[in-house]
């Protein structure tokens, strides 16, 4: 792990010297199914550049904050800024072309096609020729693809997997399927990626390696980041600001250390001592 | 004695110039990035040797100056050789994988000033031991993936710095020709790189060689086997060691072919496909490995498939060596052989990557004669040479037609050899090194007044003119019973089985010989995998009884083989077990460059050791071992001991009371 940069200087970098500006404010979001309240009143921002990292037991609703980020919950009660504009629902397709990319807890990767085209199917919202050209495969087609193409394997070269670039993604261990499918979320360009526990199931050496990368990737594609993950370890070291989830409230937000000696906190996670 | 080199100079600065003025247009290196192979023409070389050579002068770094080179092979690292050789600097590759500890004291060793590194990993560990390293003043990086923020105060990418020579080169127009001016000044008889020996003892030394030693020895080699501008190689083994040195560099120079860098480590199969090298050197591990997946990855193939390749390795292995060779071969076997390139052979070597290969040479440890006749047989012209650091490589190689799998060749041109009394291979040539860097003692007890050099091999001529080395001289050891003792021999002639890795011996001054195995997880894998065994770890999987059973027949096919030889015979293997855990470099057993080390594997080892002579079947071990990430852990086995059939000697009796 990179041991010279500081989640003080990352910040600084990422925002060099400009006031920081809010990417993503959640304002008293309440979503509930049928009687089950998921989330209670929620309301936290997420910073431009920052590694924003949303931790609680299972079934604290963090996933379904990701949900309702994304627009594929539709929340009851509350009010969504993203990018300056406020939202009052939105179509989870539209999420991509608003510039929120994620990757999911379970790989979704579509298994039979190789990592290269699994990342190109990332950037498929982004072609502007229609389907006719495209398959022609002719002037601006072609152009449009092979710009498409660099982008790609730009990202590729980023998280160091070139050997895999032809194999089918099936085929991949776990931790590098993990690996392609931020990938594809990266081919999005997108302003705020969101890791739904990017290191679950990974060994010591797979989670160093993830963590290097979205240390990289934040620092260097400046992309603001959301993530939830498990792992104490990895998201103190990783994150800028810490938001707590427990039955789906708030429970503390800020930065690892505060959060990390919150009474709260520690009785939430480690259960209560009696 | 050769004669000097002409033609292009006697440094690589000089050659680099003309190479650029005749070879201009051809390309000099190749590197796949983003997918596609980019290139550079000498020319191109030129331009990118010099703006670096004057951003580092700018940065400081005079004649004398060592310059650290640490990364994997990239054209910028190779340029940055060059580079520092044209200030009279004098280049210092390291292995990149060598942990901080080990680099810090080459670093300090070496008192280099400089470092030019690949990417942030080599930075962090450069950086990590910054504060032991007492002459250390800049690095110079390649790739900035995550340095972004680092200090820039000694820290600058080589990108940058080639941009501060093209502006100087800029700025002042009769700047180039002071520069070349410069380069001219050094001359053949100057240090042109300093190669660290990775040392199966002690610590490591640094191998001087002067310019005259790599280009003289190049020359020859290029002649040796006819290879000219035309040819393409695959840089892909460590930088820091002396054969990448030669090939990717020396012979490239001096022959004006192209070197090709692969993409990734792990890409390289992919990358030698696309390339198809014509000119190629790996250790027979290389050979092994391809020649096991292939085996493996045939028994998935359909039946038909399957038949034919068993049905044309059986010609091959007939007639594929004699018609390599040039003999005669009947006519119905050449048209089959013809078939079998059609079908088999053809398909194979491209899908290896050898379709184009004039010639491949093996080297550093003695290859599994089926393995090298399986190459050749394809129609693979696979070749093998002794060398070492202190020879610039070359101290014997196999003529074309004259290839025998338990040689090593014949002298090299403009080397002589001597056996010594001891049975060590001495040797005095052009490309022998000038001396190791600050240490007179090893200098003076390895090269003597005349300038013969031991080789620390124990070797024999044999009637063909063929050297054939038996062992480390001083690892040839003897039995209580007189007998002799060559732990290597031993060792490898266990490690051609395709389930054994790794092997160590033991028997000097012991009543009989034991073997430590390491089994391939790959192969026993497969095998187990076919057999249903199930295992969750290499420990596991070793500890199995089958394992042992399949292990025990290698094991005694060797003695079987053993007792033909008479001088071996005595040294039949009596006792064996497959150790819980692989031999690493990480824990120190191996070295650098996947060699044994014997003594420090009988330390770490010396229960199981004892085990062996004390009778026992069973032991209990506990192990340290290091992970990949320098964390430590134990590791905990109950090992089997094993017993072998000893068989008595054939032919000679002299012997017969040795055995028993």
């Amino acid at each position: 792990m990179n041991m010279l940069v500081t989640p003080e200087t990352r910040s600084n970098a990422a925002t060099t010297a400009k006031e920081p500006e809010v990417l993503l404010d959640l304002e008293n979001v309440s979503l509930s199914f049928g009687g089950v309240k998921a989330i209670t009143n929620i309301s936290f921002n997420i910073m431009k550049g920052e590694i924003r990292a949303i931790i609680g037991p299972n079934g604290a609703g963090k996933t379904s904050m990701l949900n309702v980020i994304n627009g594929f919950y539709q929340p009851q009660e509350g009010k969504i800024t993203f990018n300056g504009k406020t939202r009052r629902s939105m179509k989870p397709h539209l999420a991509v072309s608003q510039g929120i990319a994620r990757t999911f807890q379970n790989v979704a990767l579509f298994k039979g096609m190789s990592t290269l085209d699994n990342i190109m199917a990332g950037r498929a919202t982004r072609m502007k020729s229609s389907m006719f050209w495209q398959i022609l495969y002719y002037g601006p087609a072609r152009n449009e693809e092979i710009e498409h193409r660099k982008k790609v394997e730009e990202i590729i070269d980023f998280l160091e997997i070139q050997h895999i670039r032809r194999t089918p993604v099936g085929k991949l261990p776990y931790g590098l399927q993990k690996r392609v499918e931020l990938a594809r979320a990266l081919a999005m360009e997108p302003d705020l990626l969101l890791l739904d526990e990017p290191m679950a199931g990974m060994n010591l050496e797979e989670k160093e390696d993830m963590s290097r990368f979205i240390l990289d990737v934040n620092d260097q594609l400046g992309t603001t980041i959301a993530l939830i993950e498990h792992d104490m370890g990895v998201v103190m070291d990783l994150s800028d600001r810490v938001v707590v989830l427990d039955y789906g409230r708030k429970i503390a937000d800020g930065p690892p250390e505060e959060v990390q000696s919150n009474q709260e906190v520690i009785d939430a996670y480690l259960g209560v001592s009696h | 004695m050769a004669e000097p080199p002409v033609n292009g100079g006697d440094t690589f600065p000089k050659i680099l110039f003309y190479n650029a003025r005749v070879y201009g247009q051809r390309p000099a290196v190749r590197e796949k990035d983003f997918g596609i192979w980019q290139t550079w023409t000498w020319a191109d070389v030129l331009e990118e040797v010099r703006a670096l050579s004057l951003g580092l002068k700018q940065l400081g770094c005079v004649a004398g100056d060592k310059v650290a080179v640490i990364g994997a092979n990239r054209p910028q690292l190779y340029w940055s050789m060059v580079a520092v050789q044209a200030l009279g600097g004098v280049p210092v590759p390291l292995y990149a994988d060598s942990i901080a500890e080990e680099m810090a004291y080459v670093l300090n060793h070496a008192e280099a000033r400089f470092a030019v590194v690949e990417d942030q990993e080599q930075v962090d560990k450069v950086l990590e031991i910054s504060g032991e390293l007492n002459q250390m003043e800049h690095i110079l990086y390649d790739d900035p993936k995550g340095l972004r923020d680092y200090d820039r105060k000694r820290l600058s990418s080589i990108k940058h710095v080639q941009e501060i020579g093209a502006q100087m080169l800029a700025a002042d127009p009769l700047l180039e020709q002071r520069w070349r001016e410069e380069a001219e000044q050094v001359a053949g008889g100057d240090v042109g790189v300093m190669l660290y020996t990775s040392g199966t003892t002690g610590r490591p030394k640094g191998v001087m060689l002067t310019y005259d030693n790599l280009i003289i020895s190049a020359r020859n080699a290029n002649e040796f086997d006819h290879l000219d501008h035309t040819e393409d190689v695959l840089a892909y083994l460590p930088m820091a060691w002396v054969g990448d040195h030669v090939f990717s560099l020396a012979q490239a120079y001096c022959a004006g072919y192209c070197v090709n860098c692969p993409e990734s480590m792990e890409t390289v199969l992919t990358d030698r496909k696309e390339i198809s090298p014509t000119y190629f050197f790996a250790p027979p591990r290389v050979f092994e490995g391809l020649l096991t997946h292939v085996m493996v990855r045939m028994e998935d193939a359909s039946k038909t498939k399957k038949k034919m390749f068993e049905y044309f390795l059986g010609v091959a292995n007939r007639v594929g060596e004699d018609i390599l060779n040039g003999e005669k071969v009947s006519l119905k076997d050449r048209l089959l052989y013809v078939l079998g390139e059609f079908f088999v052979y053809g398909p194979l070597k491209n899908q290896m990557g050898f379709s184009r290969i004039k010639v491949a040479y093996t080297a550093g440890e003695a290859i599994g004669p089926e393995i090298f006749k399986f190459y050749r047989s394809m129609g693979l012209n696979l070749k093998q040479l002794y060398g070492q650091t202190e020879s610039s490589v070359y101290i014997t190689s196999q003529p074309d037609g004259e290839i025998y799998p338990d040689t090593v060749g014949v002298p090299f041109k403009d080397v002589e050899i001597k056996i010594a009394e001891n049975g060590e291979v001495l040797y005095r040539s052009p490309g022998s090194f000038k001396a190791y860097f600050k240490n007179e003692e090893a200098t003076a007890s390895t090269k003597d007044a005349e300038g013969w050099v031991k080789t620390g091999d124990a070797g024999i001529f044999l009637e063909n003119g063929h050297l054939k080395i038996i062992d480390r001289a001083k690892d040839v050891g003897k039995l209580t019973n007189g007998a002799m003792f060559a732990p290597k021999y031993l060792e490898n002639k266990l490690k051609f089985f395709p389930n054994i890795k790794e092997a160590v011996a033991f028997g000097h001054e012991r009543d009989f010989v034991c073997a430590f195995i390491n089994i391939d997880l790959i192969a026993v894998g497969n095998w187990a995998e076919r057999n249903n065994i199930a295992y969750a770890s290499y420990q596991e999987l070793a500890a199995h009884p089958k394992v042992y059973d399949m292990i025990k027949e290698n094991v005694e096919q060797v003695n079987r083989d053993l007792a033909k030889e008479p001088m071996m015979a005595g040294s039949q293997i009596s006792r064996f077990l497959v150790l819980h855990k692989e031999l690493d470099a990480d824990d120190g057993e191996l070295t650098r460059t996947q060699k044994v080390r014997r003594t420090f594997i009988a330390d770490r080892y010396a229960p199981l050791i004892e085990a062996f002579y004390d009778g026992s079947t069973h032991k209990h071990v506990v192990t340290e071992m290091s992970f990949e990430d320098g964390r430590k852990g134990t590791i905990k086995a109950d090992v089997e001991i094993r017993d072998l059939a000893v068989y008595p000697p054939e032919g000679a009796g002299a012997y017969q009371e040795a055995a028993e």
